[in-house]
């Protein structure tokens, strides 16, 4: 059940994306270019996105997962450096080239050997992403 | 083309239904960086074929609707080695320690008012459009 639910989701998942232009990489950098020829469509996809997500959330209320056990605890709403540092570095990478990791995968059939390349160090990137975040705690501890 | 943003908010739609089975379903946010990442580093392989399952619909379903296009799709992506390569790593590091992307912070958190999530999105997009338009409007790579 599990299983197929995944399956399910990620599929409605990849199809949106596939839908909604997000993975073409000048669609998402027509977005970010606001001095070029700026492209509205990644804000309806994300407007989109949040209308389902947000009735998920209400329901989630004095309920359980359809396959059992808790919701996620939710972090604190705690503001630290590892969320701003992580999301400026995210950011430079996702306007460089366009994708970010959800499109990444979606795309991996028909986005060349770049986009193979591209997922490979988005993997090794994710690889180094403890080691990095400790030494990112250690100058904020030392700051 | 005028018709992108009517697709724009289809395809959203299902980003976020698909959002809503994996957290009513499952129980689980959906989070690509966070799915794709506790695979990398281990924290995730006690929900291995969970996540695997997740990917292999997320890889699928383009390919079904593929016929359903009779126009060429292409997704212009840069044809810079180092572009690619540099953004990748950016792109890995970046949304592991944010513990977050696109679909975890910007649709999962903002549907719930999270302070994080709408934090961490107005982050990323400013880093994004500042290093685009240097990019593009002021070194003139990409």
């Amino acid at each position: 059940m599990r299983i197929l639910l995944s399956l399910i989701a990620g599929g409605l998942f990849g199809a949106g994306l596939f839908i909604s232009g997000m993975t073409d990489t000048t669609k998402v950098q027509g977005w970010l270019d606001v001095f070029g020829n700026w492209d509205p469509t990644l804000a309806f996809v994300m407007g989109g996105a949040i209308i389902p997500m947000f009735f998920a959330w209400r329901l989630t209320r004095g309920r359980h997962p359809l396959v059992g056990g808790d919701f996620p605890a939710l972090p604190r709403p705690e503001l630290d450096h590892r969320l701003i540092v992580g999301s400026i570095l995210f950011g430079m990478g996702w306007g460089l080239a366009g994708i970010c990791p959800g499109p990444a995968i979606a795309s991996i059939t028909y986005n060349g050997i770049g986009g193979l390349v591209f997922v490979v160090a988005m993997l090794i990137g994710m690889g180094a992403a403890p080691a990095v975040g400790r030494g990112l705690d250690r100058v904020a501890a030392a700051a | 083309m005028e018709t992108d943003w009517i697709w724009g908010l289809v395809g959203g739609l299902l980003i976020g239904l698909g959002g809503a089975v994996y957290l009513l379903g499952n129980g689980r946010i959906m989070g690509a960086s966070g799915i794709i990442g506790g695979l990398v580093d281990g924290s995730g392989w006690s929900t291995l074929w969970e996540r695997l399952a997740f990917l292999a619909g997320v890889i699928l379903m383009p390919l079904l609707l593929w016929p359903l296009y009779n126009v060429e799709i292409s997704t212009h992506l840069t044809s810079n080695w180092w572009v690619i390569i540099g953004a990748g790593l950016l792109v890995g590091v970046g949304t592991r320690i944010a513990n977050g992307c696109t679909s975890g912070h910007g649709v999962c958190g903002i549907s719930r008012l999270s302070l994080r999530g709408i934090v961490a999105t107005v982050f990323y997009i400013l880093a994004g459009g500042l290093t685009l338009a240097l990019f593009r409007h002021v070194l003139g790579v990409i």
